[in-house]
């Protein structure tokens, strides 16, 4: 079952994450089609050889046939049009369906772009106050959030990423500690990383405990940054993937998986539905956790990174903290997790952070991460987390 | 500025008994007639063998406290006067869980399974009595 490992990440493209736009603003259509050139001219390929796109539903552009809308403006003719629809998981999901179109021979060449720059407000808008809906919370009549967690303050992600670590805390109990020094390794990873926003500001755990407190036992420093970025990668099938420019980062594994929206109706809110996706990406992949060079996992909370660890199977379900505090997690030490600073220090630019951890773990198999690069970097875990806790997309690179 | 308004439910066609329960101080809960679970949310289908035979009934509405958080920033602008909010994920004693906010409590004294019990608050103005919860 799966993937032969025949597709590959050929090329990547990244805009540095910035607090406040620098440049003239562009619609989100006109950055796909700049992050598209961008991430071709990375691998070498030219614009008249794509023939799969994937986007996300967040074309602001559309709300409905958001694909047909992107190949017109790329001028590119698609047999593979894809909208996946994952949140942070989105990249992760990208990827493993272009590769499985490539495996199936629907196409060769396939874009996945996600822009994340806010674009120019249109002239006749209507100067309504912003902050008005409750993020990726549903507020449509008959949306069971909007009738049962809404109402009660249950919205946006803070609370319920902490209502899991309590949970977690009263399990398997907590060390809050361990969960500083995620935010610590990472920063030192940043440090090394000029495109991280957090370049060159180095933290410790007692910065990361005496941050305030936003939701208990979630601390600011714990908790993602949004910034303004974007990203997207190529990939190409066998043939096409040998003659781009780099080292072609082969899909070899993936899983997904999807249980609930709203964690308050997991059947057990601290076993997350990373554990099936990684089994499947680590079985296709026929690849054991010993095997691994380096992570990237889904880091919009210390919580999640922790949860990641122990349901990927790095290591016993309880253990996560002691794993942490016993491994280096930077790129110099023996389990290097989030080289670029993850989206904890390198930032978090909407659904294009998830794509970061792509990017980077490509970047590292293709040995070129600079200062960051990993010494043996040949096989990669990357993890995509989506709503809270609630989509997990899985994949496993390895380099050529 | 004026005070934005807060998020109320609006009752569906399958879940209207619910809410006509709480403001009669009573905790309704689907049961499917089919594999005999309890069902939280109301839904048209089991989400367990997704039979439509669904009857309401009457419950406690006590439980245990599953997890919680105080969110020392407001979630959405809307609860800024709730803030710090006791945001919690209670567990009836039938199964289900719901989502709710703590009351009547010292931050201090919530523990993870703690039993609690229900706080039926009517919402000024409006039709609408929300479920909260006290220790029990």
């Amino acid at each position: 079952m799966g993937l032969r490992g025949e597709a590959a990440i050929v090329g990547i493209a990244e805009l540095k994450p910035e607090r406040r736009p620098q440049g003239p603003f562009k619609l989100p259509i006109e950055q796909w089609a700049d992050l598209a050139k961008r991430a071709l001219d990375d691998a070498g390929i030219s614009p008249r050889e794509v023939n799969g796109i994937c986007s996300s539903s967040s074309i602001r552009e559309a709300s409905m046939f958001v694909p047909a809308t992107i190949s017109e403006y790329l001028g590119t003719k698609v047999n593979f049009a894809e909208v996946v629809d994952l949140g942070g998981a989105t990249a992760a999901g990208m990827v493993w369906r272009a590769a499985a179109a490539i495996e199936l021979g629907v196409c060769d060449v396939v874009v996945c772009a996600l822009p994340s720059m806010p674009g120019p407000q249109p002239p006749q808008a209507d100067g309504r106050p912003r902050g008005m809906g409750f993020g990726a919370s549903s507020a449509n009549f008959g949306s069971p959030q909007a009738e049962f967690d809404i109402p009660y303050g249950n919205v946006a992600q803070n609370c319920s990423y902490a209502m899991i670590a309590q949970r977690y805390a009263a399990v398997y109990g907590y060390d809050p500690w361990a969960m500083a020094k995620i935010c610590v390794d990472q920063r030192t990873n940043a440090c090394a990383n000029p495109a991280a926003i957090f370049y060159g500001q180095p933290i410790t755990a007692d910065d990361v405990l005496a941050s305030p407190m936003i939701a208990d036992p979630l601390h600011m420093l714990e908790i993602v940054m949004p910034v303004s970025g974007g990203a997207a990668v190529v990939l190409a099938g066998k043939e096409r993937a040998r003659r781009a420019k780099h080292r072609p980062v082969w899909v070899r594994g993936f899983g997904e998986h999807l249980e609930i929206k709203t964690p308050t109706y997991a059947e057990d809110i601290v076993k997350t539905p990373v554990g099936p996706a990684a089994e499947m990406a680590f079985a296709m992949a026929g690849a054991r956790r010993s095997d691994i060079d380096l992570v990237s996992l889904y880091d919009c909370y210390t919580i999640t990174v922790l949860l990641t660890l122990e349901d990927a199977g790095f290591c016993a379900k309880g253990e996560g903290a002691k794993f942490i505090k016993e491994h280096d997690l930077t790129y110099k030490g023996d389990f290097p997790c989030n080289t670029h600073g993850g989206q904890l220090s390198f930032g978090q630019a909407g659904l294009a952070g998830g794509m970061s951890h792509v990017t980077e773990a490509t970047r590292q198999l293709q040995q070129r991460a600079g200062e960051n690069q990993v010494p043996k970097a040949d096989l990669a875990f990357v993890s995509g987390t989506g709503g809270v806790m609630s989509e997990q997309a899985a994949l496993l690179l390895q380099g050529d | 500025m004026t005070m934005m308004e807060k998020p109320l439910p609006v009752p569906t066609p399958t879940s209207r008994p619910f809410w006509e329960g709480l403001r009669q101080r009573k905790v309704l809960l689907q049961r499917c007639l089919d594999c005999e679970v309890y069902v939280h949310y109301p839904r048209s289908n089991c989400p367990n063998c997704l039979g439509a035979n669904l009857e309401w009934r009457e419950v406690s509405g006590l439980g245990t406290l599953y997890t919680y958080t105080i969110a020392r920033r407001p979630t959405a602008p809307q609860f800024q006067d709730e803030t710090p909010q006791k945001i919690a994920v209670v567990e009836l004693d039938e199964g289900p869980r719901l989502t709710t906010t703590l009351v009547n409590v010292d931050e201090a004294a919530i523990k993870v399974g703690m039993r609690v019990r229900p706080v039926f608050e009517d919402v000024q103005g409006t039709e609408v009595t929300l479920l909260r919860y006290e220790p029990a």
